[in-house]
């Protein structure tokens, strides 16, 4: 039980970071941007093929982030220029992705396995440091000591580089650009009476989207050992079903406070998955089926639990209106009586 | 400031539907005019006014701003020298954005936007000074959001954001008449208020014959998309809604149908 929470913390701040790139598509521009199912791959593609080639896992990484940010650009310049609907140009830039995702690596899997990943570097770090072992001890000390995980490098790096990417972000949408940035996913025409370039702000928008799409694929391709081209199917439902379990369960305030939604719901989400896949009657394969059903009931329930309020609320007023036109009848047929017996 | 000359626009040309929504218009406004626009439905006002702003681009004729010729340039770049009010209060704020991010928005029109912080100390000094000149007590609310806002303070704070920055031209498209009439009020005054302010060039479209009357120091009255009458300063202290209308009966030989005009 705790070796699959921890591996499900592990993997969902990872995947935190793709799930950042979907908010910023989806929410902050308003655009359901499926180029996401391919950039993944590519990011994990290319920086697979790399480290497999022998350049630093780091770099390669880098790398990876840079192909997200352009392929985001190409929809970008489908959709503004090419005038084609947002949906579409997603679909298209994805389909075509997998093709140059195959052409990238050459074959449909590239398995990193026994090769130095930018992870086996980190937790490498951390064994030789006795990191590890001091929080493994820590461990032992409360009672977990039979269910000790491998390695502490991951979560704790990625904690650091998802926080990172985070902040950045939240600074970001404070920057003069990034507040056009919002306002052209609020209210496009507004910010193109205040002389932006809507245009180029979507393609912008969209490319750093991407950019971090392709960091997460990159990094959980080298978590996981391998890169498949069929790895990023669904991906957008997986990042969509982060951003509103996050920010149903920890609100939208600002911004800053929705960037950490979006990272909770990326790690609750793995937790639910988790805990489903343990079900003797699910199978792993029947992942994405959960996932959408996850993201189904996350849609619909708080506008059924709203209405049903209303509902009560409706009925509510209803009966104490009923209940005041009737004691005020009640009153006047008591004066009634009462004048009677007067008379 | 503003020159248009010779502006012809078609809609929907060589369909059945073919519809000429402005014929040959010349218009002239000098540094501070302020020229309200009258006239009935489809008499190319706003057309007009997308002509100028970029949204359209004429089919015939130039458009002059400042001295330059901005008829090819397109809206967003022309922006910098516009400042615009819609009628649709949702039109002309960001409503998930707050007070002072869609003020900095604003702040930005005429400067090159970059990776600085939108809003700093020394801004939000300025929004909160701007704010007070509304009297609507917005400058408390810097960081509430714009959609929790009613019609009238949101179309109050879309006026301030077109103007606070001295645009060139302000361009005031029927901006009073989703509102209710003591809105409606409020925001003609303050329309008054700061045009004076900022002394900025101004041409409003309205309906309203009585407002048409009361702002500005000129009045042009379109009709099926050609300018029929321009009142000057001189006439435009005498003019009155009878005469306006009895100056369209004989201009045109009919009386004018409008039954929105008629009954503000």
């Amino acid at each position: 039980m705790f070796t699959a929470i921890f591996s499900s913390f592990e993997t969902g701040i990872i995947y935190a970071i793709m799930a950042l790139g979907v908010y910023l598509s989806f929410r902050i521009l308003d655009f359901p941007d499926l180029t996401v199912d391919g950039s993944f791959v590519t990011g994990a593609a290319i920086s697979a093929v790399m480290i497999a080639g022998g350049v630093n896992p780091f770099i390669a990484t880098i790398v990876a982030l840079f192909a997200g940010f352009a392929a985001g650009c190409i929809t970008g310049l489908l959709h503004t220029f090419g005038k084609i609907n947002n949906l579409l140009s997603g679909i298209l830039m994805m389909i075509a992705l997998y093709s140059i995702n195959l052409r990238i690596m050459g074959r449909p899997n590239t398995p990193l396995l026994n090769i130095e990943t930018a992870f086996t570097k980190i937790s490498g770090l951390f064994e030789r440091t006795g990191i590890d072992s001091f929080f493994n001890r820590f461990l032992s000390m409360v009672g977990l000591g039979d269910s000790l995980p491998d390695t502490w490098g991951i979560l704790i790096f990625m904690v650091f580089v998802t926080f990172v990417i985070k902040f950045l972000t939240d600074l970001f949408l404070q920057t003069e650009i990034g507040l056009a940035i919002r306002a052209t996913g609020d209210n496009k025409r507004m910010i193109r009476s205040l002389s932006a370039n809507t245009n180029l702000l979507v393609i912008l928008g969209l490319g750093l989207s991407n950019a971090l799409v392709a960091f997460s694929g990159s990094l959980i391709a080298q978590q996981g050992g391998s890169a498949d081209v069929g790895m990023g199917i669904g991906m957008i439902i997986i990042g969509l079903a982060s951003v509103i379990i996050g920010e149903a369960l920890f609100g939208t305030k600002t911004i800053a406070r929705t960037t950490l939604a979006v990272i909770g719901g990326s790690i609750i989400y793995r937790i639910v998955v988790s805990m489903a896949l343990r079900i003797d009657f699910l199978k792993p394969g029947d992942m994405r089926l959960i996932t959408a059903v996850i993201v189904i009931i996350a849609l619909t329930t708080p506008k059924m639990i709203e209405r049903s309020k209303e509902k009560k609320r409706k009925a509510r007023r209803r009966a104490e209106h009923l209940s005041a036109i009737r004691t005020s009848a009640t009153e006047k047929g008591d004066n009634h009586a009462a004048l009677k017996s007067d008379s | 400031m503003l020159h248009l000359n010779q502006i012809h626009k078609i809609f929907n040309e060589g369909t059945p539907d073919e519809k000429i929504a402005i014929d040959h218009v010349n218009l002239t406004l000098n540094p501070g005019d302020f020229v309200t626009i009258i006239g009935s439905n489809g008499a190319g006002k706003s057309t007009l006014m997308n002509v100028i702003s970029g949204v359209l681009f004429p089919d015939i004729g130039e458009v002059h701003i400042g001295g330059k010729i901005v008829t090819n340039i397109s809206e967003f770049n022309r922006s910098k020298m516009i400042g615009r009010v819609f009628q649709d209060p949702m039109a002309g704020t960001a409503p998930s954005m707050t007070i002072e991010e869609n003020l900095a928005m604003a702040y930005s029109r005429n400067k090159s936007r970059t990776f600085r912080k939108a809003v700093t100390k020394r801004r939000r000094d300025l929004f909160r000074e701007v704010l007070e000149s509304l009297h609507l007590g917005l400058e408390n609310r810097l960081n509430a959001k714009v959609g929790l806002l009613s019609g009238g303070e949101r179309q109050a704070l879309s006026l301030l954001m077109a103007t606070f920055t001295e645009p060139s031209i302000l361009l005031l498209d029927e901006h009073t008449a989703a509102l209710d009439p003591s809105r409606a009020e409020l925001i003609t005054n303050l329309t008054k208020e700061i045009v004076e302010k900022y002394k900025l060039t101004t041409l409003m479209v309205t309906h309203n014959m009585q407002q048409a009357i009361d702002l500005g120091n000129r009045l042009i009255m379109m009709d099926k998309g050609q300018v029929i009458l321009e009142v000057d300063k001189e006439n435009k202290r005498q003019l009155t809604i009878e005469r306006l209308l009895a100056e369209f009966k004989r201009i045109r030989g009919v009386q004018m149908v409008n039954d929105r005009a008629i009954l503000s």
